[in-house]
């Protein structure tokens, strides 16, 4: 398991290093490409600033007026019932809405229950196994202009799903 | 479905504020809201201009061609609109091996290079396609080999094994991104349904 964690902190340098090797020794101009492509992150990231302020807000918006907590607290029986600790749930319904909220979130329940705790290894595990899926959808859709998502939403929201009750199980199996 | 869900959150925290007396700290939300957008975004200058210029570089040297050659036979199967070959399916797969192994930042880059490149597929319609809706499902979720960040946290809490969470990320991650490839292949199928239907 060392073994896993110091291999993702050499591969950006190698990444980088055989990226460039490669390029060289096939002659490509490195610093000049390098730079024509670099000029587009400027404006890709300003382009995404509309979008982003739109979700952000609505989102921040929903949890602060205390609707959040609301919805938690009228889900959480219900999921623990099913199985899902209710000390879960928030981090469960935050994960596919912000980032740095679920992240709040499971430092906050690693804090309280101890990481070697069930509670502690599940926050773990479903903080690892799931994404952001507002933040991809806007930030990626809203970069490139996608203005209808088709499927996309719930898609990805259905896939958030799947993770949270494929880490409730194999959490429950593993450390149960 | 995006615009209700909009509108909604907005609309039911605007109400629950006025019922709950929560209005003050709404109001400071919208303002901390914006403000964490724009950090965001600003935040990502940096990332995206360095990993686009790499991308190019790696574009230049034949790297991406040569990546999508090799996966060709797996990826196929998940992106059939994209022709052999072409340089979305290497950022796509850069996209994916990014995101493996937890390095987060990296992967947007790529990921935002994906869609445009499928935009430009897809004639450049402001519509979702079926390869982009794909590729959104993987990137929510994703299998997952190193979760960096949450190792780093469990350690700070004096964990006596903060990596023993590897192998549930693995095994609950993995189930997440087969559960995302199913879900995906049954709304396209639905979705495929719908418009033979209109025929």
């Amino acid at each position: 398991m060392t073994y896993l964690t110091s291999l993702s902190v050499w591969l950006i340098p190698l990444l980088i290093g055989f990226v460039v090797l490669v390029a060289s020794f096939k002659r490509v101009p490195t610093y000049e490409t390098f730079v024509s492509g670099a000029k587009e992150g400027f404006s890709m990231a300003v382009s995404i600033i509309p979008y982003l302020v739109g979700m952000l807000v609505a989102i921040y918006v929903f949890r602060a007026s205390g609707a959040m907590d609301a919805l938690v607290g009228a889900m959480a029986p219900v999921l623990s019932w099913v199985g899902i600790p209710a000390d879960i749930v928030p981090l469960a319904l935050m994960r596919p809405i912000s980032g740095t909220g679920a992240l709040g979130l499971m430092t906050d329940l690693t804090a309280v229950h101890g990481p070697d705790s069930y509670i502690g290894r599940l926050a773990a595990t479903l903080q690892g196994s799931t994404d952001t899926t507002f933040y991809i959808l806007t930030v990626y859709f809203g970069a490139v202009g996608i203005k209808k998502m088709g499927d996309a939403l719930k898609v990805g929201l259905l896939a958030d799903l799947v993770g949270m009750i494929a880490a409730v199980v194999v959490v429950s199996l593993v450390f149960g | 479905m995006i615009n209700m869900i909009w509108a909604g959150m907005l609309l039911i925290g605007l109400i629950y504020a006025g019922v709950n007396g929560t209005m003050a700290e709404v109001t400071e939300s919208v303002f901390t809201g914006a403000k964490e957008a724009v950090t965001i975004c600003i935040g990502l200058i940096s990332v995206l201009t360095f990993w686009l210029g790499l991308m190019k570089v790696a574009e230049a040297a034949g790297l991406l061609k040569a990546l999508a050659k090799m996966v060709h036979p797996l990826a196929r199967r998940l992106f059939p609109e994209v022709p052999k070959d072409h340089p979305a399916m290497g950022y796509i797969l850069s996209n994916m091996t990014a995101n493996v192994f937890g390095l987060g930042n990296a992967a947007t880059p790529m990921g935002i290079k994906a869609m445009e490149e499928l935009k430009r597929l897809n004639g450049g319609k402001e519509e979702a396609s079926r390869s982009m809706v794909t590729l959104l499902a993987l990137n929510t979720a994703c299998l997952t080999l190193v979760p960096t960040t949450v190792i780093s946290i469990r350690m700070s809490y004096g964990s006596a094994a903060p990596t023993d969470i590897v192998s549930t990320t693995i095994l609950a991650s993995g189930c997440a991104m087969l559960g995302a490839i199913c879900i995906d292949r049954l709304f396209y199928m639905r979705r495929a349904r719908k418009e033979r239907k209109k025929k």
